[in-house]
């Protein structure tokens, strides 16, 4: 009778589902997870005995920053030249379709694209360079676009406010535009590094699976994702996977944390 | 009196659309010019062409010759050392995002100032200009996105002094405002008229009446006549003219 209640009901039901869903995996982690973290996961060297992580973690850390050293120039300029410099050409449509294409690509395909040329053409074996770079072209799209939205974002009167003062378009867009559109070029980012974080089959076939800390960008390592994939799917330590699992999810939090606390000191307008 | 700005037989066209006919008009300097005008009559397009604002939009193209102190400003002028001559303020407040000093220093330091006291020197007169300085001294650091819309118009009138121009293009800049800050941007505009060229579009024609020396009227891209402002309000030249004003259209 009331059809009101029942989409009031309906809206309710799929939001409470949709946060329980989060709550529950939350939730399982923690509950297999925590009880299994012991200090001999975290030591220093890994051996199979420990099943370490920490060698995982540095790993995880290094591919991250290695990634984004090279995705976010690139995506970044690129995001810059589509929305301040372009103009509607067949060029233009040419590359967003491009980056759409990037965008829909499943990742084992990166990760094959990464065996083939890197490991194999260039002949840089399983190693970290090679899953960075592979990495670096997956989440491309991912800072192209939000960096787009971000600039997109900005109002066209801030442009007209800066030309109207005789800056030229390097300026307006470096000083004023760039400025204030780094909220959202953050949340980018944040996105690509949950992505780097999480990604495991682009990276079994370009990095290794190897559990030692890496020496060197050409030596092969796992991330902590590759870790716990590789523990879980040996079926020995499936505990020390859980566990593991606790940390990724931990890490990956901070990191939201700490991108979002950098991108509100960036808006508070200090000198 | 000098003429500042000259505009000779000026045709714009936006792709196959024209939107002025062939508009001859001068600007004197420390005078306020007013350009009233209904909706879609081409006063806004006539200004943006003062500081090649139009050279933004897509297909824009201009015929004519508009003179800046007898120089072209399409071909003897930079661009952009002619935005810094001619500053404009627009119809909606545009601070940057940015703290309230960082606002008005971003034009200097466009313009090759450096040097701290120096800027800070600017800031203070700037804003003392618009009439701004001891509502925000004390709070210089704060964003400029934090004040009303009236501060933020007179910040972006003082954003606009800051780098020394001789001419200020204002494109109705109190319609976005309450009317105690109308009264304040007109006031100061009373008041920049001792040192800059003003040239102001309006819809509101009390506006006009009670700020500018001069007024010109626009119609549907021409320039129907322009003359003293108490000669165009008690006693115009043309019908269409005696029509605007006195309410029958517009």
């Amino acid at each position: 009778m009331n059809r009101y209640k029942l989409i009031r009901f309906g809206v309710w039901a799929a939001a409470f589902m949709s946060a329980a869903t989060l709550f529950i995996i939350i939730f399982y982690i923690l509950v297999n997870g925590v009880p299994h973290l012991t200090p001999d996961l975290f030591s220093w060297r890994y051996t199979s005995e420990n099943v370490s992580m920490t060698p995982a973690i540095i790993n995880t850390a290094v591919m991250t920053v290695l990634s984004l050293l090279v995705s976010v120039p690139l995506g970044l300029f690129t995001a810059i030249y589509l929305v301040e410099y372009s103009r509607a050409s067949r060029f233009l449509t040419f590359i967003r379709l491009a980056v759409q294409t990037l965008a829909g690509i499943p990742s084992i395909v990166y990760g094959l694209f990464g065996l083939i040329f890197f490991v194999t053409f260039l002949s840089w074996g399983f190693s970290i360079l090679s899953g960075a770079l592979t990495l670096a072209i997956m989440v491309l799209p991912v800072i192209i676009r939000t960096g787009e939205e971000a600039l997109i974002a900005v109002p066209v009167s801030y442009r007209e406010g800066s030309f109207a003062l005789g800056a030229t378009r390097l300026r307006t867009v470096f000083r004023v535009v760039i400025p204030a559109a780094v909220p959202g070029i953050m949340a980018g980012i944040i996105l690509a590094i949950g992505r780097i974080a999480g990604e495991t089959a682009a990276l079994i076939y370009t990095a290794g699976t190897v559990a030692k800390t890496i020496t060197g960008v050409t030596s092969s390592g796992r991330t902590l994702a590759v870790h716990m994939y590789v523990l879980s799917s040996e079926g020995f330590n499936t505990d020390q996977a859980a566990a593991t699992a606790v940390v990724l999810l931990v890490l990956v939090a901070g990191m939201n944390a700490l991108s979002l606390y950098i991108a509100k000191k960036a808006v508070s307008y200090e000198q | 009196m000098s003429s500042k700005f000259e505009v000779k037989e000026l045709n714009l066209f936006f792709g196959e659309f024209q939107a002025l006919y062939n508009i001859n008009l001068q600007f004197s300097e420390r005078e306020v010019f007013a350009l009233i005008g209904p909706s879609g009559c081409g006063k806004s397009t006539f200004l943006k062409t003062l500081n090649r604002m139009n050279d933004l939009v897509l297909n824009c193209k201009i015929t004519g010759d508009v003179l800046l102190d007898g120089k072209d400003i399409f071909s003897a002028i930079d661009v952009n050392v002619l935005r810094k001559s001619v500053g404009m303020v627009f119809q909606k407040p545009n601070p940057f995002a940015m703290s309230i000093y960082e606002n008005i220093a971003f034009g200097p330091k466009t313009h090759g100032v450096s040097k701290k006291a120096e800027l800070d020197e600017i800031v203070e007169m700037s804003l003392s200009a618009a009439a701004l300085w001891d509502e925000v001294k004390d709070r210089l650091k704060k964003s400029a996105l934090d004040l009303s819309g009236g501060q933020q118009q007179r910040l972006c009138v003082a954003r606009s002094l800051a780098v020394n121009p001789e001419v200020l293009l204002m494109d109705e800049p109190t319609s976005a405002l309450d009317p105690l800050s109308t009264l304040k941007i007109e006031e100061l505009i009373c008041n920049l008229k001792t040192k800059y060229t003003i040239i102001i579009v309006t819809h509101n024609m009390q506006q006009a009446a009670r700020v500018s020396d001069k007024t010109a009227f626009f119609l549907l891209g021409q320039l129907i006549e322009a003359d003293l402002t108490d000669k165009i309000f008690s006693s115009p030249k043309d019908k269409r003219t005696e029509d605007y004003i006195t309410g029958r259209f517009g």
